[in-house]
């Protein structure tokens, strides 16, 4: 399970420019790379080391490991990282069950966790630790983006439906917190359904005038195709990682018009957004996704921690993360005390350029959101 | 809820019912006819989906990929048996299980690698997509119309060639005694390869049509296997009548469950509990149903047993 | 001469040396990577009663494996949150402690089976299959969206539990206990063979009718020996959990099952030894065709298939030069 991207040095100009205390660091990355769900870790490594390749700094070793999705096989790879390859700093992992099984154990052990995606609840409040760091959102932020924009985007009467698994329950009470129409139906799926006739034709019957779906993967896919065709034509909202660039290709016209939440959009006006989309395409010939987008950032914030505090000195290092200076493709980035993000949210909208669909920003959701439950976090 | 509701709840139990009929068809009639339990069967529906997105992509046609996908997965059915099922009938179930185990991680990695690791795009053809008004005013998909339609079609076809053509008499003698037919001059061996090869293309045909609904990717076989499974132990193994039966039952009993339930929990709970009280029943549903039938009538259904 | 004590003899000892060879290339994954093969083999054993010895082909043994996980984490969860196991109808508390955990996963694996045996014991051949496969499936959606334990995130516990005079959070120390525990289990199952109960069993596999001719009930046999299976597949489960200090819903996926069936089919179902060879040539493998490609998988697929078509009776059978495990 170790297919090891040993980076060696590019170029010893670049090195003797880049870091005050050179003080090696490696990092084990454990991300979904085979089975249904490899697309979401195959981006966020792309994205990672896109700006690890990019920095060319010879102090940074990154090991990969394949988690299969599983969380069992997930714990063991954080063993193997931390026992036998003796890593420094974990990150890459999408789910947040493989979160919750990896990053309680990985920061009792004195290992600094740089999530890329996954931030559930659990991290977020009274399990917060000052060794782990979302650089992604917390797992509420984009529900609640979605749900602060529903009422402003005509939506009134909502309809809200998600699968019946913790990140499916957080998913709706986080669209709840800021969402100012009326819920009329709140609707469970069994995860990894792939028929919705049944909901489709309850929400025709339920006389809402909008849907909010949280269906991660295949799951979006499939509803979003039988919902275009249905004809019930409501207008359809959700987070981003519903409607995201690794998926909308499978969508195709079904997806376009869909509103989501996001904290980044390939059209995101930024220069280091502009930097990252051009020389991602470059590099892998495909538009980015959001976890691309995570993935990036984190090898970034990580760099810029490397340049100003050893490794070796946890908590000067951990304090360097926490200044968060580098430059963000989202623009806008600090940390709130719980070791959170603190940034605007947008709501994008699918749109088709050429032959390829995307995300355009149409409106800001809210503006320094941060960590819904900073204030159970004590540390 | 409304009676127009539960009738169209009950056609989307009819259109999953007879998807699922598609795959348990193929999956009886292999052991009915080999005795042979084959858990690739599921990959054979994700190659189906694939090759009909790949070939809708090309082309342009759902059609063309619709034949593409029967033809692919006729052809990756006949060379699997005859490669590796072969030489599994004279072994135990044992080794047919792990063998087609292998051919699963085998045929959705080489999948994943072919096509990469992103989901494919197939959409409804546009003749059929779009809603259409049925009697007492309900909205229904066209499309899900003509797989119910499509889907009778080929069980009729199905039970004709079954039980009116020489192919089907040597099918139907083949599951009653093998060794008679074999004496009789018949070429076993090729009409195993024909009769997985049809399981196989029927598997291939239901993975292309829900392909169009649904995303097609690796790992989509699975689920849909384990459902074809429950459906044929309902039925009676080996029994095509008894899969079109529980296959209906299942699909029915599923989607009026998954309708059904929350409401009527909601009579009793708070809304949000009930959703996820009747959701999690609703998943369980058709295991009890299978639990239930076995107790009743353990050889399924239409079973010999 | 008789090759396969032989054989049984070098696998302990490869598992024995695994410390070593950790301790002298400085490699201490290694060791958890043992402890993994063991604590498989141990829920191969347990299927192994059932499949090689009763002929009860269960694809549905991940829900035993995952009852003992879960038996583990509703028992040391409590502990964890300073919270009372149950107030009602009496006050008990959780426990941390491994052997009252066994115990536990044991008797739940074992009640268990005894349900979904007597249900399933009804049928036989490729129904049974089947149903065991569903009733896995049931037990993985109820897991899924049961929110008490986690639901899909499933439940961490964060310290390992611990076993009266060990550092179980010392993982030569733990793989000891595991070794140690399937060891026994080993053990156990060699006099079970060579049982009355054994030998009727054998018999109730291979010939029904004499059996009942004999005044034995077959289907009650089948039944003793699928609890029994259930029990020590739940224990497995258990050490497993401990191994992660992690249980969820995964461990019940069917998948799981297939791949406890693969330990002891690729190692020689029936044999004694078989679900040890079995999972650590697969844990072996998992390991290192992971290290060539991202389609690691594809390749166990092929390797499987290649020794399910061309070594029969797994890789004992083959190498110990007889393809029938019962002489």
């Amino acid at each position: 399970m170790a297919f090891k991207a040993t980076l060696l040095a590019a170029g010893a100009a670049l090195a003797l420019a880049g870091s005050a205390a050179a003080d090696p660091v490696k990092v084990g990355m454990i991300t979904t790379l085979s089975g249904g769900g490899a697309s979401l870790g195959i981006d966020t490594r792309d994205g990672f080391m896109l700006a690890v390749e990019a920095a060319a700094n010879p102090d940074l070793t990154v090991v990969i490991e394949d988690d299969q999705q599983k969380p069992e096989i997930a714990v063991q790879l954080a063993d193997k990282l931390i026992q036998s390859d003796k890593v420094d700093v974990l990150t890459g992992i999408v789910w947040s069950n493989l979160a919750m099984a990896v990053v309680p154990a990985a920061t009792a052990q004195g290992k600094t966790y740089l999530s890329t995606n996954a931030a559930p609840s659990q991290l977020a409040g009274k399990g917060c630790n000052p060794g782990y760091f979302s650089v992604s959102y917390q797992n509420d932020n984009l529900h609640e983006a979605a749900g602060a924009y529903a009422a402003t985007a005509g939506i009134k009467r909502a309809f809200i439906m998600a699968p019946n698994y913790p990140a499916g329950k957080d998913s709706l009470s986080g669209f709840k917190r800021f969402y100012e129409g009326e819920v009329v139906s709140e609707v469970y799926t069994q995860l990894g359904q792939t028929d919705y006739a049944g909901e489709i034709a309850q929400i025709r019957a339920s006389g809402a005038d909008g849907v909010f779906i949280f269906l991660p993967g295949g799951m979006g896919i499939s509803f979003v195709k039988q919902y275009a065709d249905s004809g019930v034509g409501l207008p359809l909202i959700g987070p981003a990682f519903s409607f995201d660039q690794s998926i909308l290709q499978a969508m195709g016209d079904a997806a376009v018009g869909v509103l989501n939440g996001a904290n980044w959009s390939p059209d995101l006006d930024t220069a280091a957004n502009a930097t990252f989309v051009e020389s991602f395409r470059a590099a892998y010939g495909r538009l980015p996704s959001v976890y691309a987008a995570y993935g990036y950032d984190t090898a970034n914030l990580l760099l810029s921690a490397m340049a100003k505090a050893p490794v070796s000195d946890a908590e000067a290092f951990r304090a360097a993360l926490k200044e968060a200076d580098f430059a963000s493709v989202r623009g806008k980035f600090s940390f709130a005390p719980s070791n959170h993000p603190i940034q605007d949210l947008y709501v994008r909208e699918v749109v088709k350029e050429g032959d390829i669909y995307t995300n355009k920003i149409v409106g800001t959701a809210m503006t320094d959101r941060g960590n819904p439950y900073e204030d159970a976090c004590k540390m | 809820m409304s009676a127009m509701l539960l009738i169209e709840q009950a056609l989307n139990g009819l259109q999953y019912g007879i998807m699922l009929f598609l795959m348990a068809a193929g999956l009886t009639l292999v052991f009915g006819v080999m005795g042979l339990i084959n858990l690739a069967h599921g990959s054979l529906y994700m190659l189906g989906a694939f090759a009909c997105a790949a070939v809708a992509a090309a082309t342009g046609s759902f059609w063309l990929g619709l034949v593409a996908s029967l033809a692919a997965a006729a052809a990756a059915g006949a060379l699997i048996e005859l490669s590796v099922i072969r030489r599994l009938y004279a072994r135990d179930h044992l080794d047919q299980v792990l063998a087609t185990f292998a051919l699963i991680l085998i045929l959705s990695e080489g999948t994943r690698w072919l096509f990469g690791s992103f989901p494919l795009y197939l959409d409804i053809p546009a003749a059929l997509s779009g809603p259409v008004r049925l009697p007492g005013g309900i909205d229904y998909p066209l499309y899900r119309l003509a797989l119910i339609g499509f889907g009778l079609a080929v069980a009729a076809g199905l039970f004709l060639l079954i039980g009116r053509t020489r192919l089907g008499i040597r099918i139907r003698a083949g599951e009653a005694d093998r060794e008679m037919i074999a004496a009789l001059g018949v070429d076993i061996s090729r009409l195993y390869t024909l009769v997985f090869a049809l399981g196989a293309a029927l598997a291939g045909l239901a993975g292309a049509l829900v392909g169009a609904l649904q995303s097609v990717q690796v790992g989509m076989g699975e689920p849909v296997l384990i459902l074809a499974f429950v459906v044929i132990v309902i039925g009676g193994i080996g029994s095509i009548r008894g899969a079109l039966f529980g296959a209906l039952l299942v699909g029915m009993t599923d989607t009026l469950g998954r309708a059904l339930l929350p409401v009527a929990f909601a009579t009793v709970l708070p809304p949000a509990e009930a959703g996820s009280v009747g959701a999690a029943l609703a998943s369980m549903l058709i295991y009890i149903l299978m639990a239930g039938v076995l107790v009743i009538r353990p050889g399924g259904l239409f079973g010999r047993a | 001469m008789r090759r396969e004590p032989l054989l049984n003899a070098l696998i302990l000892l490869a598992l024995l040396a695994v410390p070593l060879a950790a301790q002298a290339l400085d490699e201490p994954f290694l060791v958890t990577l043992a402890t993994k093969a063991a604590i498989l083999a141990l829920a191969g054993v347990g299927l192994n009663l059932a499949l090689g010895l009763g002929g009860m082909v269960s694809l549905g043994h991940a829900a035993f494996f995952g009852i003992g996980g879960y038996a583990m984490a509703v028992l040391a969860a409590p502990v964890q949150a300073y919270e009372p196991l149950m107030t009602w109808p009496m006050d008990l508390p959780g426990t941390k402690s491994m052997p009252a955990i066994w115990l536990a996963a044991m008797a739940a694996g074992a009640l268990a089976a005894l349900v979904i045996g007597a249900l399933s014991l009804r049928t036989g051949g490729v129904y049974f299959i089947m149903i065991t496969l569903a009733f896995a499936q049931m037990l993985y959606y109820f897991a899924v969206s049961w929110p008490a334990y986690g639901g899909e995130d499933g439940i961490s516990i964060y310290v390992r539990n611990g076993f009266p005079g060990l550092d179980t959070l010392d993982p030569l120390q733990f793989f000891g206990l595991c070794l140690g525990v399937l060891l026994l289990a080993l053990g156990a199952m060699h006099l079970i063979a060579r049982s009355r109960f054994g030998l009727a069993l054998d018999g109730a596999r291979q010939n029904p009718e004499r059996v009942a001719a004999l005044g034995l009930r077959p289907a009650r046999l089948k039944l003793i020996a699928f609890v029994v299976s259930g029990a020590v597949t739940a224990l497995a489960g258990a050490l497993f959990a401990d191994l992660n200090r992690f249980v969820s819903p995964s461990m019940l996926h069917w998948q799981t099952s297939g791949e406890i069936m693969v330990f002891v089919i690729l190692g020689g179902a029936g044999r004694l030894f078989g679900p040890v060879a079995g999972a650590a040539i697969f844990v072996l493998l998992e390991h290192l065709l992971g290290g060539i490609s991202d389609y690691w998988k594809l390749f166990l697929g092929l390797a499987l298939l290649g020794i399910v078509l061309f070594a029969r009776g797994g890789l004992i059978g083959a190498l110990a030069g007889r393809a029938v495990a019962h002489d």
